[in-house]
């Protein structure tokens, strides 16, 4: 089918999960499954619509780990696959996040977050489930999970979302926030040959010379298809380079490395981070998400005060960058780490500094944003 | 001598022997469906197998098609989506009671609901085998198991009863001594546009038998001879199976609903085309993306 329907490539005036789900459509998302939930629900409603004029498949589930499981079979289908969700959501997907990444399933999750625990705060802003995004299933693994700030971010990283699941055949996590979510803003859409999508790598090998979990370029094996006739068989237990099931400690050793390893011995190619004023600072402001944007307008109330304050970004938050953490932290006196949570990236903050200067933490319980003046207070005490 | 499996094309023959124990109905059920498939001369590349987890769950693996080992409870969200990714294949979910009920339950009634083009059939063991056999939705009242040790005070499922009434279009039930019968409706079932649902009585003489009176797989398909009475006219409220009581099968529902992809297509897309028509002009979707 052509796929004449994609969006017009112009200026947009329209809130993060409508960007989001636009880009998907451009990165080549053919499949969405999802469930109602606030914040997120508009990409499924945006999708919905969408998804049919593009030849795509829609489709609302009884649940969200029905959701996630259907994305999966649609990527083992042959489409590009993605769901979105907001935090009981989220946690209801973890078992299934697993899955994929123990299937090595490309596929995209967003995760609108809002204040938690439990039902918590359903359209209200939090940041709290950064930690789940790394830790939330059961096991040793590693994920990629990005952080937007704006719709138009929210746009670039769905994109970049994709590329990153199938090229290193990981869950990738947009971690947006209510704010992102829900803000109308202009986002420009470029025409889709000024745009970077990376394909699925099938294999070239035929039947009979092809082994599902072959390790490949970047250790990362080559994908088929259900119906292509390699007769695949593929397992959440742990398996051998076949797919086949081997519940023992050699093959454990062989899997779980190479699957860490993907990440883990790539990891420079998945630091992406933005530094506003950082050459000269002496406080340098941490944040992701919508809680960055609140950090430049400090930092820039502080040089109105002549304090010297910089801002770190963190557009992928995992695998957490720690060079850029631990070469900031050598040059300035300290981190001020601001999070919509009672404290979790600050963690991957302190670790990373290596205690070479201060790392303060402002947290937030959920429901609003830091206040500009109370962050620039807490830069000041610093300095005293 | 060189001795091949009759099934080899069929069987991923280097995977075997398999896991399960002497007496286990599992391997019947697997013969039956390698006996359907071959006998309708099925193109295999376009089948796909889907199990969750657990000893029935098993089953996925051994077949040489393209084969998925999910989560517990989850083959039929999973098949699901690889259904409507690829409508080509042949989408079957061949799992245990407690995967595709008990746990899993919330996805069966709704893919039923759904007239999903997929073929679900479902072991019933009347306990969870896998984890040593502990009472689940499919324990007739009063089993003894690991869990329900003074005798379980839960109703069972009447499985063939659910499935219709949540809107299967294709519903039997046999026991794995019917052999021929459970082959001929899974060959119905691979043929059908729909949902169809097998229910296939298998004998767990290990973790069931063994504490319910039917120490060996012997005396669990004995019991099903003596007990087992075919009734494709019943009334499907009246056959739920009590320990040690009647086996009520056959082949109780064959009827034509359109599929949910069937509708998707028309519904959807058809809608989709004509609001394009009417609302967008063609020029404002320049793009094209192949
Ligand atoms: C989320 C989750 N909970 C529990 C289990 C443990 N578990 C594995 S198999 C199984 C029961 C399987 O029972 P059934 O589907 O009846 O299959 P059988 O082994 O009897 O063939 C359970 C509870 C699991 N794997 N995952
Ligand atoms: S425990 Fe029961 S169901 Fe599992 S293999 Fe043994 S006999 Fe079969």
């Amino acid at each position: 089918m052509k796929n004449n329907h994609l969006p017009l490539s112009q200026s947009h005036f329209i809130n993060g999960n409508e960007a989001c789900a636009e880009a998907a459509l451009l990165a080549g998302c053919r499949f969405f499954a999802g469930y109602p939930i606030t914040p997120s629900t508009e990409i499924a409603e945006h999708l919905a619509e969408r998804l049919p004029e593009v030849g795509g498949i829609f489709i609302q589930m009884e649940d969200e780990i029905a959701s996630m499981n259907a994305v999966l079979g649609a990527v083992w289908g042959g489409l590009k696959g993605m769901s979105a969700t907001s935090g009981p959501g989220f946690s209801l997907m973890m078992e299934n996040i697993g899955l994929a990444v123990m299937t090595e399933t490309p596929c995209v999750v967003v995760d609108v977050q809002r204040g938690g625990p439990s039902t918590g705060l359903a359209t209200l802003v939090g940041q709290g489930d950064m930690m789940q995004a790394r830790w939330g299933s059961h096991g040793s693994y590693e994920i990629i999970a990005l952080c937007p700030s704006s719709p138009q971010e929210f746009f670039y990283q769905t994109i970049q979302a994709f590329n990153l699941s199938e090229k290193f055949r990981v869950p990738v996590l947009l971690m947006a926030d209510e704010m992102v979510g829900h803000m109308s803003e202009k986002v420009v859409i470029p025409p889709i040959e000024k745009l970077e999508i990376y394909p699925r790598r099938y294999t070239l090998k035929p039947p009979g010379e092809y082994k599902v979990y072959q390790r490949a370029e970047n250790g990362v094996p080559e994908m088929v298809k259900a119906g292509d006739g390699y007769r695949i068989h593929v397992t959440g237990t742990t398996h051998d380079e076949r797919g086949y099931p081997f519940m023992n400690e050699e093959t454990q050793k062989e899997l779980i490395p190479r699957l860490v390893d993907k990440i883990r011995k790539n990891h420079k190619e998945l630091i992406d981070t933005k530094e506003f004023f950082t050459e000269d600072a002496e406080v340098v402001l941490v944040g992701y998400g919508i809680t960055a944007r609140t950090l430049r307008w400090v930092a820039h109330l502080a040089r109105e005060k002549n304090l010297k304050v910089g801002v770190l970004k963190l557009n992928i938050v995992w695998p957490f960058p720690d060079e850029v953490v631990l070469n900031l932290a050598k040059k300035v006196k300290a981190l001020v780490v601001c999070e919509i949570n009672m404290g979790q990236m600050v963690r991957e903050v302190e670790r990373a500094a290596k205690g070479f200067c201060e790392v303060k933490f402002m947290g937030h319980p959920g429901g609003g944003m830091h206040s500009p003046t109370d962050i620039l207070e807490a830069v000041q005490q610093v300095k005293a | 001598m060189n001795f091949q499996h009759p099934y080899s094309e069929l069987l991923r023959t280097d995977r075997l022997p398999h896991i399960w124990c002497p007496g286990c109905g599992l391997g019947i059920a697997l013969d039956s469906f390698c006996m359907a498939i071959a006998e309708m001369k099925l193109p295999l590349d376009k089948l796909a197998v889907i199990s969750g987890i657990g000893c029935s769950g098993r089953i996925a693996g051994y077949l040489n098609v393209d084969s998925f080992h999910t989560t517990h409870g989850r083959a039929i969200p999973f098949a699901t989506g690889l259904h409507l990714a690829n409508p080509e294949l042949n989408v079957v979910v061949f799992s245990g009671d407690g995967d595709l009920v008990g746990i899993g339950g919330n996805h069966l009634i709704h893919a039923a609901r759904r007239n999903l083009n997929l073929k679900v059939f479902c072991v019933n063991n009347f306990i969870y085998g896998m984890t040593g056999g502990q009472m689940g939705p499919t324990t007739p009242p009063g089993a003894i198991s690991a869990t329900s040790p003074f005798g379980n005070i839960e109703y069972a499922f009447n499985l063939p009863h659910l499935a219709a009434s949540c809107g299967a279009v294709y519903v039997a039930r046999w026991t794995v001594l019917d052999i021929l019968k459970l082959k001929k409706s899974m060959q119905e079932a691979l043929n059908k546009k729909g949902f169809s649902f097998i229910e296939i009585i298998s004998p767990c003489p290990t973790l069931y038998g063994r504490f319910n009176n039917q120490n060996t797989g012997v005396e669990m398909m004995r019991y099903f001879k003596t007990h087992t009475v075919h009734n494709p006219k019943a009334n499907l409220s009246e056959i739920e199976i009590s320990h040690g009581g009647q086996i009520v099968v056959g082949k109780f529902l064959d009827i034509e609903r359109p599929t949910f992809m069937e509708l998707y297509r028309k519904v959807v897309q058809e809608r989709v085309k004509r609001t394009l028509d009417e609302k967008y002009e063609e020029k404002a979707y320049p793009q094209e993306h192949t």
